[in-house]
């Protein structure tokens, strides 16, 4: 037995996230109740299994519509790019309108509800359909009073639709205190899933849940979903896995001496960085750098700006040297500028979804994080950041997220917690000193690679952003003016000491000639003295020789045989 | 259309049929010979011999035969009957074993 046989079949409903929540779609064959208040999505949810049915999964569906008739559906889900005119001309689709009017409408004892059942088999039969939608059957509760029949009627359509072997979607309005208001939920035992739309806060997010799924693991939680122009996303954002691809790839920072603080290379593709710093420091800046560098390299980026509108950045960015618009313009950078209180949390997570989808870009840029703050909780927002993170490290995008750190907090702590996450943290700080607030910029921490740990001076030039060594002196870190004071001091110091020694050389020189001079001095006298002791000596030599030959010939002629001559010779040679 | 498609089962009561002025149209929905339905075209037949005699005319339409003719008129129960004159369009729902109904249903009784 192959391992489908052994699973519930299903079948996709080719909408975004739903499919994965549900572990593939739709039971197949069986029938599948969405409900939920008015407005929140059900039709528009029917109406996507349906066409993108057809569409995309080449089966054909019977759409049988109770509340709306066939040109509003029509035009409902033009705008999505689903043409239904071309999807029934090419016997892909089937529409059924059916219209209960109580008011023309007597009932006069027993009847059943066959006409529908045959509407429907005419409706399957045309086109051959695998999948259904019937939206909203419990209108027909609104048409006929005899509820009693109406129930009867229901179980037995359910059981025929499954008979039928057609997958069914059928809608159903929230009631109170149960799922739908005629309780239909009780005939259906399959497959249930609630659609919601809540405000919290004043933010409205249409939230999704599977309440059960008979045979099938499915994702418990509330998702949020979307209705965009593409339809409906839903969000299986609790997806947190660790197993990512990484990348050994690195992509230039876009400032070259932060390139060399990074172990010479910048950033590792793939990976999260996070800026801290306080107002003004060049948060942004240094975004907009590392964009500017990807899209020179031909690179996409998507530029998530929480703060400012796109022009803006542009225009600010501009007064830096960092001209953005060309790459606007050829496509390669996209900006997304959004309150952060224009929805919930998991909206915007959902929003950036699609944008990543829709851009696939390789780096994007969330500007700051920190203000999504404003748009939940501080648990929220870590959760959200997490989730964030996950999915596009999951993607391989490299990931520049800016967080503002109010004054007095510590510097090394990101508001919403999220610094574990991260793998390279920049910190901007200002430095204050000489009266003056400077930029300094430090690598708290990178992942994987020999950083510098020195402080820079972080400046923005007309040119852009550039690094400086920081002045480290005996009064600690200078920057700014200061440093440029010390700078100054320190050269002027320089040529002092350098004009000392030459001084000092010089004066030394001289005394070492003078010495040399004298030592001339004093060896010519020594050779002088020397020639003198020469002289002396061959003076002498010929003397002391006439001496012993006189000496030996007195001895002879006193024929001495006693060794007095040698003493006397040594005494003549005493006087010499 | 509706005239050709008219089921053998469905003949209007004899020498009525050519009636000049007829000013009752009506039209029975079916699925099939179910009780229901045979009660419902027996319990009409009787109704319009009593009141309409000579004004009207019995169409009946067995949608197991004819489906696509559900949707014209926006057939849901079985049996249906359908007032097509005169109008406005009237539906009667059910076996018609409810006498009084049936007549409010046709305007042929006031409302009470």
């Amino acid at each position: 037995m192959n391992e489908a046989s052994l699973t519930l079949a299903k079948c996709a409903s080719g909408i975004a996230g739903l499919d994965e929540i549900t572990g593939g779609g739709f039971p197949q064959g069986r029938t599948s109740l969405v409900c939920g208040s008015a407005g929140c999505g059900k039709t528009q949810l029917a109406m996507e299994f349906i066409a993108r049915g057809a569409r995309d999964y080449n089966e054909p569906g019977v759409f049988m519509s109770f509340e709306e008739n066939e040109e509003e559906l029509k035009s409902n889900v033009r705008s999505l790019g689903f043409d239904l005119d071309d999807l029934i001309e090419r016997k892909l689709f089937a529409m059924d309108y059916v219209a209960v009017e109580r008011s023309e409408i007597e009932e006069t004892g027993e009847y059943d509800l066959e006409g529908l059942f045959v509407r429907l088999q005419h409706a399957i039969s045309s086109v051959g359909a695998k999948r259904v939608a019937l939206d909203t059957i419990e209108a027909l509760f609104s048409g006929l009073s005899n509820t009693a029949i109406l129930r009867a009627e229901l179980r037995r359509l359910f059981r025929w639709l499954k008979s039928q072997g057609v997958t069914t979607l059928i809608t159903g309005e929230r009631g109170d205190g149960t799922l739908t208001r005629q309780g239909i939920e009780e005939y259906v035992s399959d497959c249930v899933i609630t659609l919601d739309h809540r405000v919290t806060d004043q933010l409205s997010t249409r939230r999704l849940r599977i309440v059960k799924y008979r045979g099938s693991t499915h994702g418990t939680n509330e998702y949020p979903f979307l209705i965009t122009h593409t339809g409906i996303s839903v969000l299986p954002i609790t997806s947190l896995s660790l197993d990512h691809a990484v990348s050994d790839e690195r992509v230039s920072t876009g400032v070259p001496r932060l390139d060399t603080m990074l172990g010479g290379q910048g950033y590792y593709r793939g990976t999260t960085i996070l800026v801290t710093g306080t107002a003004g420091t060049g948060k942004t800046s240094l975004s907009a750098t590392f964009v500017d560098a990807a899209c020179r390299r031909g690179e996409k980026c998507l530029f998530l700006a929480f703060e400012e509108s796109q022009d803006q950045i542009i225009r600010n960015m501009r007064s830096i040297g960092i001209n953005l618009q060309p790459h606007v313009d050829k496509g390669l950078l996209k900006f997304h500028a959004s309150r952060p209180t224009f929805y919930g949390l998991e909206m915007h997570l959902l929003v950036t979804h699609l944008l990543v989808e829709e851009q696939r870009p390789a780096i994007v840029v969330i500007d700051p994080v920190t203000n999504l703050v404003s748009g939940g909780s501080v648990g929220d927002v870590h959760a959200m950041a997490m989730r964030l993170v996950d999915y596009l490290k999951g993607r391989g995008i490299t990931t520049v997220m800016t967080t503002l750190t109010s004054g007095g907090n510590n510097l090394e702590q990101t508001e919403i917690n999220i610094s574990s996450l991260i793998d390279t943290w920049l910190l901007v700080r200002d430095i204050e000193s000489g009266g003056e607030r400077n930029r300094g910029l430090y690598v708290l921490k990178s992942r994987g690679m020999a950083h510098s740990n020195q402080i820079r001076e972080f400046r923005l030039t007309n040119e852009g952003v550039e690094l400086l060594d920081v002045y480290l002196g005996p009064d600690g870190v200078l920057a700014g003016s200061a440093r440029l004071a010390q700078e100054s001091k320190a050269q002027a110091d320089e040529a002092e000491r350098r004009d000392n020694t030459r001084h000092r050389y010089l004066e030394v020189e001289a005394e070492r000639r003078s010495l040399a001079a004298q030592v001339a001095a004093l060896e010519a006298k020594i050779s002088l003295q020397e020639k003198e002791m020469q002289a002396l000596e061959s003076q002498e030599a010929p003397q002391s020789e006439r001496r012993e030959a006189g000496r030996a010939a007195m001895a002879k002629s006193r024929l001495a045989d006693a060794p007095v001559t040698a003493t006397r010779s040594r005494a003549v040679a005493r006087k010499l | 259309m509706i005239k050709t498609e008219r089921s053998k089962s469905t003949r209007s009561p004899p020498g009525l049929e050519e009636s000049t002025s007829v000013e009752w149209d009506l039209r029975l929905y079916i699925a099939g010979r179910t009780p229901k339905c045979v009660a419902a075209f027996s319990n009409l037949q009787k109704l319009c011999e009593e009141h309409l005699a000579g004004q009207y005319r019995i169409e009946v339409i067995d949608l197991l035969e004819n489906a696509q003719l559900a949707k014209g008129d926006q057939i849901l129960a079985i049996p249906t009957l359908v007032r097509k004159l005169p109008e406005p369009i009237r539906k009667i729902i059910g076996d018609l074993s409810n006498t009084e109904r049936v007549l409010v249903g046709l305007d042929l009784r006031a409302r009470s």
